[in-house]
């Protein structure tokens, strides 16, 4: 057992418990008496309110009898079951053990469902109320935290719900970026650009959206823009979804559409992770979660 | 009367309780004799009248229910059925649902109420005719005695040596009573498992191992209980029958000998007339100690082994009956009755005394209550959680935007369409499907999404109040709070 730095620790522990357990029976058998046939009983010898005494009688031989199968009990137990020091039982039992045999069962009964459903294309299962059902619950279980209940996303956590997708939105690139995760990384421009510099950038990419904007910083971030942010983001600003650069020109703003937010973003840079649930959820699961998550942005907006 | 072994029997009873034994030897013997007498069985003698006749009657009322209750069906399912593993609680037109466990309360504290004034009335009422303990008891002894015999016979097959005779009579009368207990243990368990596929799954031995574990344990118990422990589990088991004396008073209407009216006792002829001789009217024949469940002497007074079955009473009035006595030697009397040496009528118009009329009055009370609570009962039931990770949220026309997890519990054996509104905010609204529709008896889960007017309300929490509306029935209606954030 590596949670001990010494053998010393098992036997410690495995020598007080079993001393412990005999010496009860020990005390036990020790202290019992026995009444001998119509030998006379007396009282403890003590007296309460006036006239309250107590017979000194000895225990019911089916209590004492009792706590004899509790020692027993116990030292069969300590050899089917891990307790002695290190001593792992003869039954093998562990928790991590008992866990995977109820993972195991779990997967053996639910195992076909998804199975079922992971065979199944998109298009149908979207269109499959049981299966949406079950992508729902999974969703809400395992991506809500982040992208909201409704899907919709929060500051940094992109809205799954719009047209917008940062990588892609077909199902299959969906489904791509659940089992394998994403890392996306805006660098931060702040040194490259100057203070001026990243004012005029930020001037160049709100006019892409088409919000209010000084002309001439305008003027003077799209020369910027060219050089620096178009090797990611595109020359026209559009994105691109192998690299997970975001679209300048939708009004879909992740960290927010403010200036002083664009302009956090260009100077410190951004990072946005989505974890990787293959080992958790597995392939048959996130193809399900994916046919939701894709269902939900391909409904019509209400 | 014509028992052959009368004389002998009764020797034997007060040899048995060691009343002379004890009477000689002080309380020390007396106190060893509780605690470490090896148990002396009993063979209470038959015994027939008006609350022999009584207590039959509750056997077959309360058997007749348990028995019968789960097989009862209503509309498509069990009429009572706890379905524990889907957490649905089916009695007649209810479903009940984990949340609901507050009519289980009401319902416990009525028995406890029910209890109380019952027992202040006429002492261990429920001891003596309704008590399972008492009822499976009486059963038991009734195919006892159809298959061993009366008393005496009991007695002597007992005392006789094991023989092929003894041995089928032994093992017919177990066979029964493990059949009736089997049976019993298997109704059980068809209230949480419908009882048509239960017996089904008894018929082809296909049980699941809680089943099976429950029926053989239930009839265990039930076998174990009512075949062997007997008085047992209300003299030793039993706290009921250790705090009964706190619910007693002196107008509490409990199994009593009229020791004035009875003593001295003694044996005598019939020819003798009434109050002509120097006894009292107790001939002394032993038939309350014979027919006595429990093995005590009525005539001690109260005791706290009595459990109120009044088998005393009818042994007792059909002796005075033969000796042309007038009934009610021993009868149900009051502390106060006896003292003052009232008739019935007075001693019943002391049932309406404060104490009972409190414990009646809250009683209806609770009772009144929980007709009301179920009959007011709306069988939706909402809960609304807040998206923890995300606050406010900005959309389309500077909107403020929160999102909920809204859950919808239909708790009636019907569809529903719901409609979910939003209040208590200027321009507040529900941005996400408000209408949604939940099957049957069943749960779902949405989220929700409320928005308000830009700059409607200042920065921070605000309370607002979802409303969830059934389309097709304006009384099942639900309301609950929850919290908007503007930031």
């Amino acid at each position: 057992m590596s949670d001990f730095t010494s053998e010393f620790w098992n036997w410690y522990i495995a020598v007080l418990t079993v001393v412990s357990i005999v010496g009860c029976a020990v005390l036990l058998w020790m202290q019992t008496t026995r009444r001998a046939p119509g030998a006379k009983i007396d009282t403890t010898g003590h007296v309460w309110d006036e006239d309250l005494q107590e017979w000194n009688n000895p225990l019911p031989n089916w209590w004492r009898w009792l706590f004899y199968i509790t020692v027993v009990f116990s030292l069969v137990y300590l050899a089917f079951y891990p307790g002695l020091g290190s001593f792992r039982g003869s039954l093998g039992w562990s928790q991590t053990k008992q866990y995977e045999d109820e993972v195991k069962k779990a997967d053996a009964t639910y195992g076909p469902i998804y199975a079922k459903y992971a065979a199944m294309d998109f298009d149908k299962l979207a269109g499959d109320a049981n299966a949406m059902a079950i992508g729902q619950n999974l969703y809400l279980n395992y991506c809500a935290q982040c992208h909201a209940s409704d899907a919709r996303g929060a500051k940094g956590f992109p809205n799954l719900a719009d047209a917008d997708w940062q990588w892609g939105g077909d199902p299959k690139v969906i489904k791509e970026t659940i089992l394998n995760g994403r890392m996306a990384v805006m660098p931060p421009q702040g040194a490259a650009l100057g203070p001026e510099g990243v004012k005029d950038v930020a001037h160049y990419v709100m006019s892409l959206s088409g919000m209010a904007s000084d002309s001439i910083r305008v003027a003077r971030g799209k020369e910027k823009f060219a050089t620096i942010c178009a090797a990611c983001h595109g020359p026209d600003g559009k994105g691109n979804p192998a690299l997970g650069a975001p679209n300048l020109t939708d009004k879909v703003w992740l960290y927010g559409g403010s200036e002083a937010d664009i302009v956090a973003t260009l100077q410190n840079g951004r990072t946005g992770q989505m974890p990787a649930w293959k080992g958790f959820l597995g392939e048959a699961k996130s193809h399900l979660v994916a046919a939701y998550v894709w269902s939900v942005g391909n409904k019509p907006a209400k | 009367m014509n028992d052959p072994l009368g004389g002998q029997a009764i020797a034997k009873d007060l040899e048995r309780r060691g009343a002379t034994a004890a009477a000689s030897a002080g309380p020390v013997k007396e106190g060893e004799l509780a605690l470490y007498a090896a148990r002396k069985k009993i063979y209470p003698r038959t015994v027939h009248g008006l609350f022999d006749r009584w207590r039959w009657a509750l056997v077959w009322l309360t058997q007749l229910v348990f028995y019968g209750l789960p097989w009862l069906a209503w509309n498509d399912r069990q009429a009572v059925l706890f379905d524990l593993a889907a957490r649905k609680f089916y009695v007649l037109g209810f479903v009940f649902w984990p949340q609901d466990f507050i009519y289980l309360t009401a319902l416990l504290i009525i028995a406890a109420l029910s209890l109380f004034l019952f027992t202040a009335v006429g002492g261990r009422l429920w001891c003596g005719y309704a008590c399972p303990q008492t009822v499976y008891t009486e059963m038991f002894m009734w195919i006892e005695r159809k298959i061993e015999g009366g008393r005496a016979q009991r007695m002597l097959l007992d005392e006789g040596p094991m023989s092929a005779r003894k041995l089928a009579i032994k093992a017919a009368k177990h066979g029964a009573w493990i059949a009736v207990a089997l049976w019993t243990g298997f109704t059980f368990v068809g209230y949480f498992t419908p009882i048509k596929e239960l017996w089904g799954a008894v018929a082809s031995l296909s049980t699941g191992p809680w089943e099976t574990f429950w029926i053989l344990f239930y009839g265990f118990a039930t076998y174990g209980n009512a075949g062997w422990m007997r008085e047992q589990v209300c003299k030793y088991m039993c706290p009921y029958a250790r705090f009964q004396s706190a619910m007693f008073d002196r107008d509490t209407m409990i199994v009593t000998y009229d020791a004035a009216r009875g003593e001295p006792r003694g044996p005598r002829s019939r020819k003798i007339a009434h109050g002509a001789g120097a006894l009292g009217d107790c001939v002394n024949c032993g038939l309350c100690v014979q027919v006595c469940p429990t093995g005590i002497d009525i005539r001690d007074g109260l005791q706290y082994e009595c459990i109120g079955c009044a088998a005393c009473i009818d042994a007792c009035d059909q002796v005075m009956s033969k000796f042309h006595y007038p009934t009610g030697l021993i009868r149900y009397s009051t502390e106060n009755a006896l003292a003052h040496g009232w008739g019935f009528r007075q001693m019943v118009r002391r049932v309406l005394r404060t104490r009972t009329l409190i414990y009646g009055a809250i009683l209806l009370g609770v009772m009144a209550v929980l007709a009301g609570a179920l009959y007011l009962r709306v069988p939706l039931k909402v809960d609304i959680v807040r998206d923890r990770a995300s606050l406010a949220r900005e959309v389309e026309g500077g909107r403020i935007e929160n999102v909920y997890r809204i859950q919808l519990m239909n708790t009636q054996e019907l569809p529903h369409r719901f409609r979910i509104a939003a209040s208590g905010l200027p321009g507040i609204g529900v941005a996400s499907e408000s209408e949604v529709e939940v099957p049957a008896a069943t749960t779902r889960q949405v989220p929700l999404r409320v928005q308000i007017d830009p700059g409607a309300t200042a920065k921070g929490s605000h309370r607002i109040e979802v409303e969830v509306k059934a389309l097709d029935d304006e009384r099942i209606i639900a309301r609950e709070q929850a919290v908007f954030l503007v930031r």
